[in-house]
């Protein structure tokens, strides 16, 4: 066969996606909102529908064309905007729920699956606006179908504001009592990025250009795949195979980002090296981490299997893309990984060990239903944890935790689609509230000072 | 443009005849071909120039997968593009 032509190799490539859940998870286009202020919140709610719909009217068809020409399913079309605690700063009122009901109806018309970006930044202090937003949080995801929010409550350059901590305990809490599926769309951030392109957590940053292209990848199931043939190997052959596959992988991400970028003229920013699971069988993470040699997912030594499939994967996929960003990490959303519900269900799968694995490299407590009775004060102590594990490791951490009310551990609860289900898991119940209720701002830790 | 067209199926006579003639139908010239037989199952790779075709890559996607229904054959194209970003450095 001729050099273009390797029949093993296109074969090899169609098994990918046919068989091992090989997709492009998602082309997410960050859109600046930051022309889109105005004093009167219907007049900035008009421009920015009309700014979404504008930049982002080819998105879904450019998306499907490419899907059919490279045969590679796209699973997720979104859009991220300027945080809108920026956008909406100058808005003379006091709930900006109405901006989410803009944001949802601009996403319905262009046809996206998800929107984020109804966001504030406050990891050294609330601005006025932040407040209000944050505020309207609650509204804002049970009143929208595909809004997400997302706050920054930490940085390894500003410490933690423990007076947002605080707050994000209360507003996940009051989420959760009028819609448990809200808190599915609500994500907290220490050391938030500007370019991620998965949600719940994306918002296009004040740093990014007017309009950018990012794609995140997918991929379990094929890594999961090439380890079969590794049994009884040594380690270094893991990783190394870990490191072939996960290019293969992100070179589709960066030809299908250089084609959407090209196709909608707009600029491309980066592709995310991370290994996104589904809920379908067979496109589990904690799948892999087995496959290295746990028992099951949670046992002793998963912190180690994890550091090492993650570090394999951003070195494979960092030669394979000409920009890598967003958040490149391993995502170990409890409800979306058969694998992980199945370790969580087993008791193997604990809160403690979630924890430790996002010491290493997960980016965060992600999608973890808790019992419905869990506090405020005890949800923020958890979101002080992780930001702490953040600001300390100068990495990306984030909560997103759904209490489920009315049920207690033991039971399951179901939230459809993409973002599955989850084994209600077990907490500690010794309070924190004393340590939450104190408020203030932890400082910014030793090595912050880099200068 | 150059695109892979796979085409899988239980072996039978005259599958190539068959989808060489449908790709003849469209204008689309063949410039690779590989094929094997395991354990009575078909698989056909074909590297294929689209330059002459004038129907729209989505519509001629469909039709040869409408085209392959009607003979039980599994027929998919994709350009060629996907594979060589996958293997080639």
């Amino acid at each position: 066969m001729s050099y273009l032509m390797n029949s093993s190799e296109i074969l090899q490539t169609i098994q990918m996606i046919d068989q091992q859940h090989l997709d492009i998870r998602t082309v997410t286009m960050g859109i600046s909102l930051l022309d889109c202020a105005d004093r009167d919140i219907t007049c900035c709610g008009e421009k920015i529908y009309e700014k979404l719909c504008r930049r982002a009217e080819r998105l879904v068809p450019v998306c499907e064309g490419i899907e059919q020409e490279y045969g590679i399913p796209i699973v997720n079309k979104r859009i991220s905007v300027t945080p809108i605690s920026l956008v909406a700063a100058a808005c003379e009122t006091e709930d900006y729920a109405p901006l989410a009901s803009v944001l949802d109806r601009a996403a319905e018309t262009v046809g996206i699956n998800f929107i984020g970006g109804f966001s504030a930044l406050s990891q050294k202090g609330f601005t006025e606006s932040d407040r209000r937003l944050i505020l309207s949080i609650p509204r804002a995801l049970t009143e929208t179908k595909l809004v997400c929010a997302s706050v920054n409550v930490g940085s390894t350059r500003a410490g933690i504001n423990m007076d947002a901590v605080q707050l994000m305990g209360k507003i996940i809490r009051e989420t959760a009592e009028i819609d448990p599926v809200g808190c599915a769309k609500l994500v907290v951030f220490c050391n938030a990025v500007e370019d991620n392109p998965f949600m719940a957590g994306a918002f296009h940053g004040v740093g990014e250009p007017e309009c950018v292209i990012n794609v995140g990848v997918s991929g379990p199931g094929v890594v999961a795949n090439a380890l079969r043939s590794c049994r009884g190997e040594r380690i270094d052959v893991v990783s190394e195979t870990i490191k072939r596959t996960a290019f293969k992988i992100t070179r589709m991400g960066q030809l299908v980002a250089q084609e959407a970028s090209a196709r909608l003229q707009v600029p491309f920013g980066v592709v995310d090296l991370s290994l996104a699971p589904t809920p379908a069988v067979g496109d589990s993470v904690a799948e892999i981490l087995e496959l290295i040699g746990l028992e099951r997912c949670g046992t002793h030594g998963t912190t180690a299997a994890l550091a090492l499939l993650n570090d394999a994967v951003k070195k494979g996929g960092v030669m394979a893309s000409s920009h890598v960003g967003g958040l490149s990490g391993a995502f170990i959303p409890v409800s979306e990984d058969a694998g992980m519900i199945r370790a969580a269900e087993e008791g193997v799968l604990q809160m403690d060990k979630l924890e430790a694995m996002t010491c290493v490299c997960s980016v965060g407590l992600d999608m973890i239903a808790v019992p419905g009775d869990t506090s405020a004060e005890t949800l923020s102590a958890i979101i002080a944890d992780e930001a702490a594990i953040g600001m300390i490791n100068s990495k990306t951490t984030a909560v997103r935790l759904i209490p489920a009310i009315g049920k207690d551990v033991g039971d399951r609860v179901d939230f459809g689609g993409l973002l599955g289900s989850a084994p209600v898991i077990p907490l500690h119940r010794e309070s924190a509230a004393e340590f939450i209720q104190r408020g203030g701002r932890i400082p910014a830790p030793l090595h912050s000072l880099r200068n | 443009m150059k695109a892979i067209v796979s085409v899988f199926a239980k072996d039978a006579r005259g599958i190539i005849a068959y989808v060489t003639a449908l790709l003849a139908e469209r204008d689309i010239n063949v410039l690779d071909i590989s094929q094997t037989v395991m354990q009575e199952y078909f698989a056909m790779i074909m590297l294929v120039d689209l330059d002459a075709c004038s129907l729209p890559f989505h519509e001629l996607a469909r039709w040869l997968q409408e085209k392959g229904q009607e003979r039980s054959l599994d027929i998919h194209i994709q350009r060629s593009d996907i594979f060589e970003a996958m293997h080639r450095v």
